[in-house]
């Protein structure tokens, strides 16, 4: 596999701790908040990534999750 | 009050035409005296083309319309005689900001780049424009170019002959016929002509108002263009402050889908919103007030034969993003040069379908680059807008967001990647701003510009490179311009030109588009690229 290809493997240092950061943050906000949350977190991850091809690969995943 | 627009410049007199036992013959009828239309008229008179202008009406627009002129513009209006004029009245800005509900979100700067004659844009009315193009007519009528403007002249019949096109145009004196061999169609998105011959016209709607107001105040808003993404004097929309000549801003409010025109295109309406935007203290006086809807379309060939058709009547974008006037001049660009040659018979009517082609290509580029303001101005969905705001918060913190934040992408000329009239690119290391089908940019040589010695004619520019001096291809005359390193103070020459390489020799288009480029000159290279550049390989 590239490096230029998209992980879907495991890859996260501590999942369960990740996650339950991910549900803190948005503990306590509204439907409308964590909404915004989500946005913004997936524009910053989106430029983290940066790599057009990769984007793509990623957005096919979470479209189609059976395909993969 | 002596507005401008109130003063007919070109009112209808009779002509012998209208008294002619048989159709007179004209080699090209321009429809429409807007900007596209004007300009695509002096253009070919200025070729020593004839051309007749009709024009149901004889005033310049009402209102100022189009208020952004691009720098390509300009540099068109350069070759056309108008440019200056333009860039004296017109107001030049660089700064633009960006709101978001109550704070400022980003601003950004144009940057013009040094060595352009011209700026990046200027803000001018549209009837400026269209008073300096109908002087600019009637300059070249009187020094004998073979132009005509008559207006009152309205077009209620037209007839595609095969060989010409029959047209009947009615006047208070009563309707007459007369005869071209070429029509270029310039009459605007609702285009009478384009219905007139049942042609398509499809796209997308957007379904939004817009109020637009040109006020006239003294005040002391900067030269800026302002946006504002939901602002707490037009909540849950957008607005949009810019500044015009003679103390006029236009300013174009977002009114959303469900609203009653005619009640808020009055001023008893229109007054508080504009107050509630400016604050209650600044005087102003409306001088114009529309309400507008838009649609991004284009027909599906610009080319029917001998009736072509160029600016809205072609293609229709959103404002945001000043592509529609800019576009239609450069579809006048893209088109003169080509029907003088196809009428000189020194080129196949073939390279006509290359204006198809190439501004097809443009028009689908302002197409895409005008929706994807739109869906971000304006979105679609909930979805759409929790990003769209999202961006909008990130920008005000992190420079990452601000390329996403998409008030209008400003209208760049077209670069014709894949034009049939490309001769593959063949200089090694050169800059990809200069590939083949990339319209020229100016840099600064001694005390003139590169855009003024490249002129309206096919062009070799040699860099670093010998040459003859010029060069004849059936019957199509190219001269050379040769520049050297001494020619070249600011480095930009070569920075635009040669990128990594030592020489070059470009062959380039008479509306200043690249049409091929060698290391060096090759004769049976060059001739090649031209008979490539003037249709004569098209199939």
């Amino acid at each position: 596999m590239m490096s230029t290809d998209l992980k879907l493997t495991p890859n996260m240092d501590r999942p369960d701790d990740i996650y339950a950061n991910l549900l803190a943050a948005h503990e306590g906000l509204s439907k409308d908040e964590s909404d915004a949350l989500n946005a913004r977190l997936i524009l910053i991850l989106m430029n983290h990534i940066g790599e057009r091809r990769v984007l793509a690969q990623a957005l096919n995943a979470a479209r189609a999750p059976a395909d993969r | 009050m002596n507005k401008i627009f109130e003063v007919p410049l070109y009112p209808y007199t009779r002509h012998a035409d209208q008294d002619a036992a048989t159709p007179a013959r004209h080699t090209v009828a321009v429809i429409g005296a807007g900007p596209v239309g004007l300009a695509a008229a002096i253009d070919l008179a200025q070729q020593g083309v004839e051309v007749v202008v009709l024009d149901e009406n004889d005033k310049v627009s009402f209102g100022s319309r189009a208020i952004c002129f691009a720098k390509r513009t300009l540099e068109i209006a350069d070759r056309l005689g108008l440019g200056a004029p333009m860039v004296d009245k017109g107001v030049q800005w660089n700064i633009g900001k960006v709101f978001f509900d109550e704070r400022k979100v980003y601003d950004f700067n144009l940057l013009p780049e040094d060595g352009h004659k011209r700026p990046a844009f200027i803000n001018l009315q549209q009837y400026y424009v269209e008073d300096y193009l109908v002087r600019r007519a009637r300059e070249i009528e009187a020094e004998g170019a073979p132009i005509q403007l008559r207006g009152g002249n309205k077009v209620a019949g037209i007839t595609d002959q095969g060989d010409h096109v029959r047209l009947s145009i009615d006047t208070v004196d009563g309707p007459y016929t007369i005869t071209a061999d070429y029509v270029i169609a310039c009459d605007g998105a609702a285009s009478p002509v384009r219905s007139l011959m049942g042609l398509d016209f499809v796209g997308r709607v957007f379904e939004d108002n817009f109020l637009i107001a040109d006020v006239i105040m003294e005040a002391d808003f900067p030269t800026e263009r302002w946006f504002w993404f939901d602002p707490p004097f037009n909540k849950g929309q957008s607005a949009l402050l810019h500044k015009q000549p003679d103390g006029v801003w236009r300013i174009d409010l977002q009114l959303g889908w469900d609203i009653d025109k005619e009640q808020e295109k009055k001023p008893e309406r229109v007054i508080p919103r504009l107050k509630a935007m400016l604050g209650d203290d600044v005087e102003f006086s409306l001088e114009w007030v529309s309400i507008y809807t838009f649609q991004c379309r284009r027909m599906e060939r610009f080319r029917h034969n001998r009736v072509i058709f160029a600016g809205d009547s072609a293609h229709q974008v959103s404002p945001f993003g000043a592509r529609g006037a800019n576009s239609g001049l450069q579809d006048t660009d893209n088109l003169a040069w080509k029907l003088k040659l196809v009428l000189e018979g020194l080129a196949p009517e073939a390279l006509l379908d290359s204006y198809d082609a190439e501004r097809i290509y443009g028009a689908d580029e302002n197409i895409l680059n005008s929706s994807r303001s739109t869906d971000f101005i304006t979105p679609k969905s909930e979805i759409s807008r929790i990003f769209r705001d999202a961006v909008l918060d990130l920008s005000e913190h992190h420079a990452f967001a601000r390329p996403l934040v998409n008030s209008g992408r400003l209208s760049m000329p077209c670069t014709y990647d894949g034009s049939p009239l490309n001769t593959p690119d063949a200089l090694p290391g050169g800059p990809a701003r200069t590939r083949p089908g990339s319209p020229c940019p100016d840099v600064a040589l001694g005390n003139g510009f590169l855009l003024d010695a490249l002129g309206g004619r096919f062009t070799l520019l040699t860099i670093n490179a010998d040459a003859p001096d010029s060069l004849t291809e059936g019957g199509i005359d190219v001269a050379r311009l040769a520049l050297t390193g001494k020619d070249d103070a600011t480095g930009a020459l070569a920075a635009r030109y040669l990128g990594d390489a030592a020489a070059a020799v470009y062959l380039i288009r008479p509306d200043q588009h690249v049409a091929a480029r060698f290391p060096g000159y090759d004769e049976p290279a060059i001739r090649a690229a031209l008979r490539r550049a003037t249709g004569q390989e098209m199939q």
